[in-house]
């Protein structure tokens, strides 16, 4: 949307090791967020964009929100500071953040609905929470977008982020029979959702 | 000497034995703080271990645990067990003897807790399990003496270092345990000895009598062996014959896909209906348990096998070994060798038969190798300290204690002798904090030290922690069953499974089965009546030549003739002598030529397997700096061939110390290679829990790669431990850098550099031989666009107007 200069990510995950070291003891290494938001930092840096959504699940939950680094935190900050920024609510934080931005359950923008988890009956509307990602012969899996007439799905932005394949039935559910997957990477590669095995 | 006592005389007499010299020696230094013996499979090696538990046990005043014996294979402690029932049976001993491994039910181990036998016979990694518990001290505190049979094989991986660390815990608990090892002959029994005694006790070795030299010859084919590759189909009819000649014969084969398809056409062609079997390590449990109990009551001619049955199981009477390929290694050979006849004083009885022509060279020079008693091997490295993380974590589950006491039990471990005090405390950080720069993790400590002693922050984890105990690693496996039964047929790698689509066929235990699908992480699968399958490729461990092996064959191939070899593979010889050159020792020979048009360079390094691809690795990404547009490699033993886009016109510069040196630490750190090797280590240092109670219930594996975690400690805390862990690990293991550096230091940039108008003889194998691998980089973006767009060709999608527009930024990860 060149008008609105938005810019969206989902399922950042931000606090994915603090989180997993409080509940399971394994200590992961704790650079996940840095990576993370370095990547977001390098995005708004060449986009300036006027207005960000998260779409859901930018914290691993409520708690890593509150405890992410002093580091981290100042360069939030500083990301979000002159623009509108939107934390969209997501299944992992289903609640408001203590981090400035404004926080949605979800977001109308014209005829377009941002929120965390695709709905089936909707005509244009961008979300994430299903981490699509696909393979390509003789490639590598890569986090990819789902597209169609009626919906966006986007990948996980996070560092430490696994996937769900796109050929999954849940998302082929989702997902109209001319939709398109487009491979992230070096370059965005498109390919149709149907010729993926 | 110490006498026998007269119940022990009386039964050896009665059973028409005498006591052999080295059981004798065994009885007689029965007080020795640890005791070495090298002895050659049968001939009573197990009993002399166990003589003196025996008679210090005969008169029933011992409570508890008096000694632990220690085996690389579940099926050997079972094995045990039962040879042991009979002197005690027989003399009627008042000794409890129970095993207790991965198949040991929960009720039995819990018992086995509370009220341990005499004689315990378990693995490395149940043992580990056993001095995780608070109860450790009172288990073993009694504990007199410990036998660890086939050292020889848990010395040659991460598992001894376990034990041996386990062993120094249990030391400290039992101060007077002695110590006895049994193994099969070795190229350095000191080295072994170091590892078995508590530093800086001494450990003395006693040889048994190693009999009479083997039987050994090449199996003669009318058919010469193919070009390449590595099944010897050729040798069948032949094999066969050998087969009814005699009683058992165990058919060896280096890897698990060579074994299923060797037993496949051995079936096709087996007309008598012979009873022949298979067995390795993929097959589930009541297959491999079917096939051993078929094989003790002799039901069967012959064995199709790989390493699993290199131990020293007593399988009856095997009078003959076939070694199908080259055996890539002496010791390994003499140690299969050994599996043939087990009457002492017998010579064992083996055959070799070469998979291609050039493996034909390889034998012959083992066969000399084997006769001149010369056996090869890589000096053992300093104790890994993944393995010390994970043993640092099994101590805290056991319950409090301080770093000074830990470290004093570790240097006692021999691998460990030289672990300096801050390498030490690097590894104790580590299971702490995670050992990160950026102090992340102070809350959450794993370990914490209170009033001196360290211990589990949270009790808990010791679950998740004993859950993880061992160092296997093995590549991610899935069952295989047939659909709508719980039977499971084995396990296929996942990497494999991820290449099947349905209707797929392909071999396990012998038979031809299609792929339906697949089923929370089981591979579903059908009987199929097809007569070829899609060929198996779950791997099994591919073994590179030795050096001391590769020394010989150069050797070889520099005399002027060849009476010893097959006229076929010596008249191969000569051809490439009249058109080429021969390869030396000290100069790298490599070879130009086109071939269907396209360039080839076959550069002859004679390093092995793992350094050769190591090497085509490293060569393509230097021809890629000097713009020769390598497209792809393959790599063997002995030669690594490269094509690309233009001629190679001097090849010297790409062997360029430096240049080759700086490319490997640039490419080291992106390297796949290293990425398996830090997914390794780091489940075994528990970063990375493989099993969880949450996992174990959903049978959901990890969601996301260790790739992630790899690349992100590269980028972020390059100095971490298990980074430095993983170079050390790589560099010895699958990269394997080392023999390129020896390969180096022998022929000092010498390069001899051949221009051909055709394939040179010594190279035609290499046009055949599979595992070809393509250049990464810019060539594979190229190919996945193009896969992209003839995807959208196909589908019509690229002709219609509404397709979505392209993003007009990228995303830069």
């Amino acid at each position: 949307m060149p008008d609105h200069q938005i810019l969206t990510v989902s399922d950042l995950h931000l606090g994915k090791s603090d989180r997993i070291a409080r509940r399971s003891g394994t200590l992961l290494p704790p650079y996940e967020t840095r990576e993370t938001l370095a990547r977001l930092e390098d995005l708004i840096d060449r986009l300036a964009p006027a207005q960000v959504i998260c779409l859901g699940d930018s914290f691993d939950d409520l708690d890593a929100s509150q405890s992410l680094a002093e580091g981290d935190r100042l360069l939030l900050l500083r990301l979000q500071s002159g623009r509108d920024w939107i934390w969209i609510e997501g299944n992992h934080d289903p609640g408001p953040v203590d981090l400035g931005g404004r926080h949605l359950n979800e977001l109308t923008l014209g005829a377009i609905t941002f929120r965390h988890i695709a709905q089936l009956d909707t005509t244009s509307e961008v979300s994430g929470h299903y981490h699509p990602k696909c393979s390509l012969p003789r490639g590598g899996t890569r986090p990819a977008f789902l597209i169609d007439k009626a919906r966006i799905i986007l990948p996980a932005f996070g560092a430490y982020t696994g996937g769900l394949r796109a050929n999954h039935p849940t998302l082929r559910n989702l997902m109209a029979d001319d939709a398109t997957a487009v491979l992230t990477g070096h370059k965005a590669l498109p390919v149709p959702l149907k010729a993926i095995a | 000497m110490v006498a026998l006592p007269p119940l022990f005389q009386d039964w050896f007499a009665k059973r028409g034995w005498s006591i052999h010299p080295h059981q004798q020696d065994m009885l007689d230094r029965a007080s020795d703080p640890a005791l070495l013996l090298i002895a050659p499979t049968g001939g009573g090696k197990t009993l002399s271990g166990f003589l003196p538990s025996l008679i210090e046990l005969m008169d029933g005043t011992h409570t508890g645990l008096h000694t632990l014996y220690v085996s690389p294979l579940k099926a050997l402690a079972a094995d045990i067990k039962r040879n042991l029932r009979t002197p005690v049976d027989e003399m009627q001993l008042p000794i409890r003897i129970e095993d207790r491994t991965g198949d040991t039910s929960y009720t039995q181990k819990r018992k086995q807790r509370a009220d341990p036998p005499h004689i315990l016979l378990t693995t490395p990694e149940s043992l580990a399990l056993l001095t995780s518990y608070e109860d450790a001290p009172r288990i073993f505190k009694g504990l007199q003496r410990v036998i660890i049979d086939e050292i020889h094989a848990l010395e040659e991986s991460k598992r001894g270092d376990q034990l041996m660390l386990a062993l120094s815990r249990i030391q400290a608990l039992a101060p007077g345990l002695r110590r006895v090892g049994l193994s099969a002959t070795v190229e350095d029994p000191k080295a072994i000895a170091h590892s078995l005694a508590s530093h800086p006790d001494p450990c003395d070795i006693l040889h048994a009598d190693p009999g009479p030299d083997p039987d050994i010859d090449m199996l003669i084919t009318n058919e010469p062996p193919p070009w390449a590759g590595g099944g010897a189909a050729y040798a069948i009819p032949a094999v066969l014959e050998e087969v009814k000649k005699h009683q058992t014969t165990l058919i060896f084969h280096n890897t698990r896909a060579q074994a299923e398809i060797f037993f496949h056409n051995l079936w096709l062609a087996n007309d008598d209906d012979l009873p022949i079997g298979i067995h390795h390590g993929a097959l589930s449990r009541e297959q491999r348990e079917g096939v051993e109990s078929a094989m003790v009551r002799g039901d069967l001619s012959a064995i199709v096998c790989t390493g699993s049955l290199d131990l020293g199981i007593d399988w009856g009477d095997v009078d003959l070994v076939i070694q199908i390929g080259a055996p890539k290694n002496v010791k390994r050979l003499v140690q299969r060798i050994g599996r043939a006849n087990h009457r002492y004083n017998a010579p064992s009885k083996a055959l070799m038969v070469p998979a291609n022509r050039f493996e034909v060279v390889e034998c012959v020079a083992a066969l000399q190798a084997v006769k001149d008693h010369d056996l090869d091997g890589d000096p053992k490295g300093a104790g890994p300290r993944d393995v010390l993380c994970q043993h640092i974590l099994i101590r805290a589950c056991a319950g409090p204690f301080t770093a000074d006491d830990l470290y004093r039990e570790v240097t006692s471990v021999g691998a460990y002798s030289n672990l300096s005090r801050a390498a030490f405390d690097d590894c104790l950080d580590f299971c702490a904090t995670g050992g990160y720069a950026l102090r992340a993790y102070d809350k959450w400590k794993r370990l914490l030290e209170r009033d001196g002693m360290w211990q589990l922050r949270d009790p808990r984890a010791s679950r998740n922690i004993r859950m993880n105990i061992g160092t296997i690693q093995d590549t991610d496996t899935l069952k295989v069953k047939y659909k709508n039964t719980f039977k499971s047929l084995g396990e296929i790698e996942e990497g494999f499974a991820a290449t099947l689509t349905p209707g797929d066929t392909f071999l396990i235990g012998g038979k031809i089965v299609r792929y339906d699908g697949l089923r929370e992480m089981t591979v579903q699968v059908t009987k199929d009546a097809a007569k070829k399958p899609k060929i198996a490729t779950f791997m099994g461990t591919k073994f590179a030549t030795s050096t001391q092996l590769q020394a010989r064959i150069l050797r070889k191939l520099q005399q002027d003739t060849w009476p010893e070899l097959p006229d076929h593979t010596a008249e191969w010889l000569d051809l490439q002598r009249k058109f080429s050159k021969m390869p030396e020792a000290d100069r790298v020979l490599v070879e130009s030529f086109a071939h269907d048009t396209r360039p080839h360079t076959v550069f002859y390094g004679f390093a092995g397997r793992n350094a050769m691809q190591t090497l085509g690795l490293l060569l393509t990404q230097r021809m890629e700096e000097f713009g020769h547009g390598p497209l792809g490699f393959v790599a063997t033993d002995y030669a690594t061939m490269v094509w690309s886009v233009d001629p190679v016109t001097d090849p010297a510069p790409l062997f360029d110390v430096t240049g080759l040196r700086d490319g490997f630490e640039h490419w080291l750190s992106g390297n796949a290679v290293m990425k398996k090797t830090f997914r390794g280590s780091a489940n075994i240092a528990g970063l990375i829990e493989r099993n969880s109670p949450q996992a174990r219930k959903s049978g959901r594996q990890a969601t996301f790669s260790s790739d992630i975690l790899y690349d992100t400690l590269t980028k972020y805390d390059p100095d971490h431990l298990l980074l430095k862990i993983t170079k050390e690990e790589a560099l010895r293991g699958l990269v394997d850098f080392g023999r390129i550096e020896e390969m180096l230091t022998r022929t000092k940039g010498r390069v001899d550099h051949i221009k051909l108008g055709r394939v040179s003889p010594l190279a035609a194998p290499l046009m055949l031989e599979v595992g070809r691998i393509a250049v990464h980089g810019e060539g594979r973006e190229t190919l996945m666009e193009r896969e992209a767009e003839k995807l959208m060709e196909l589908s019509g999608l690229n002709k219609i107007d509404a397709q979505p527009a392209k993003p007009n930024w990228r995303v830069g990860w």
